[in-house]
């Protein structure tokens, strides 16, 4: 099974969601000045997604700097998006912006830290996942 | 010595969430007259008499909300502020609070009769449910009570009250009615949603300057404020919505909404997710245009690998 890499700031949302999950995750940190996780094989991001009204500024700085490294970059397998559909069309877009620029598929939206279904459907989603990708590159 | 009277300076943060929200806040800034109200006068006179009552009704209990939010919520919790940044936020959601109060009236002078509409203002003031909410919110405001006992009743009116009338706006833009008004309420529900969003990241921070005992004190304020105000609210929702049949529409919504709002708290749900089985049109009025195309839930349209965008990494400009 794959990994995963998170971003959460201080409303602590994507941080609580990734708890209750009960998967060993990187944070990328809030700080520019704190160190960056350095995944060594493929693995899943969850971002949260912070767009104005216009969609500008969906994915989080942080986050775009720790794509922006190549070697981080290439072992992106999927993207998991939060957000809150208060936010009508520009719900969860994070998860598209990142899915349009790296290639790789949005697996699962959810709100906020998410609900006990989105737990057992990201828990159940990623064993899927992980098991379809292993075929793929057998 | 006296202490100085401080300038602010937004370029010496404390707090980044200040200058973030800042921004989101001010840039998605909007006026009623934006919208093309008057594009729905011909679907308003499809509703019937009592459809047109209750959506008048539903929209002057909003306007009561906003206009609490606008004169003493807001404002109230300026002298809390930690930092200087807060407060200048906290003036711009007192602000906007006074134009979504304003909106409604706008949608009132171009759709409605002045009669239905003065009746309807009659009936918020003589209306139980709505005056016992509105006072349980007060209580905390005022003045003397404790900081973070008023972002919390905050938080639930800005991320959980105001749902059993945004509630029916998204209702009839699921049946192609009202639609432009709907598009005015989409616009409120974003403020409001960063507004819940930034007085519970507040009210965390707040929380972690306080000992286990106090937290816990805290987090039992929340949950018993939320089940009275649920109370209120049930009653309130079937008052209005018996009528057309769909209180328990509308509660299955307002159990959702009231997770979401405790979420923004830092806590965990109160109701379970069968009872936040929200009708999907519902769901899909709220946030338009946003297909799920998603691998886990194997719901929504499938997803389609294709368009690589050839990526240089100085134009990583997301």
């Amino acid at each position: 099974m794959g990994g995963l890499v998170y971003f959460s700031s201080g409303s602590g949302n994507t941080a609580r969601f990734v708890t209750r999950l009960g998967l060993p995750a990187g944070r990328i940190p809030i700080s520019p000045r704190d160190e960056m996780p350095a995944p060594a094989l493929p693995y899943v991001l969850i971002c949260p997604t912070y767009a104005d009204g216009m969609g500008r500024g969906a994915v989080p700085k942080q986050v775009i700097r720790f794509l922006n490294d190549p070697d981080r970059r290439a072992l992106l397998r999927g993207v998991i998006a939060t957000g809150n559909r208060n936010f009508g069309a520009t719900y969860a877009l994070a998860g598209r912006v990142i899915s349009d620029k790296c290639n790789v598929p949005v697996l699962y939206r959810f709100e906020l830290a998410g609900t006990d279904l989105d737990i057992s459907r990201v828990q159940a989603g990623l064993a899927k996942f992980w098991g379809t990708e292993c075929l793929t590159m057998a | 010595m006296r202490t100085p009277v401080r300038a602010i300076n937004w370029n010496r943060l404390e707090d980044e969430k200040d200058l973030e929200v800042w921004n989101r806040l001010t840039v998605n800034f909007w006026l009623p007259e934006k919208v093309p109200l008057s594009n729905d006068v011909q679907s308003w006179a499809t509703l019937r008499p009592e459809e047109r009552e209750l959506t008048i009704r539903v929209f002057t209990g909003l306007t009561l909300l906003d206009t609490i939010q606008n004169t003493v919520g807001a404002p109230a919790m300026m002298p809390d502020a930690l930092t200087p940044h807060e407060e200048a936020v906290l003036s711009n959601i007192a602000f906007m609070e006074a134009v979504h109060a304003r909106s409604y009236s706008s949608i009132f002078s171009t759709l409605c009769l002045t009669p239905e509409v003065d009746a309807a203002f009659r009936w918020a003031e003589e209306n139980p449910h709505l005056q016992q909410k509105a006072r349980l919110v007060l209580e905390e405001y005022k003045a003397g009570s404790d900081p973070l006992k008023r972002k919390i009743a905050s938080v639930f009116l800005e991320s959980f009250m105001f749902y059993s009338g945004f509630y029916l706006p998204m209702y009839w833009s699921s049946r192609a009615k009202l639609t432009n008004t709907a598009d005015l309420i989409r616009l409120i529900i974003r403020d409001e949603a960063v507004h819940g969003y930034y007085i519970g990241y507040k009210y965390q921070r707040g929380l972690e300057r306080l000992g286990e005992a106090e937290r816990a004190a805290l987090k039992d304020f929340a949950f018993s404020l939320i089940f009275d105000l649920y109370d209120i609210e049930a009653k309130y929702t079937a008052e209005l919505y018996d009528g057309i049949g769909l209180t328990e529409d509308v509660k299955s919504f307002l159990h959702y909404n009231a997770n979401k709002a405790l979420q923004n708290l830092g806590y965990e749900a109160l109701f379970p997710p069968q009872a936040c089985e929200v009708n999907p049109a519902i769901l899909a009025a709220l946030s338009p245009d946003s297909e799920n195309h998603d691998f886990f839930s194997g719901s929504g349209s499938s997803y389609v690998i294709g368009k690589a965008v050839a990526t240089e990494d100085e134009d990583w400009d997301f």
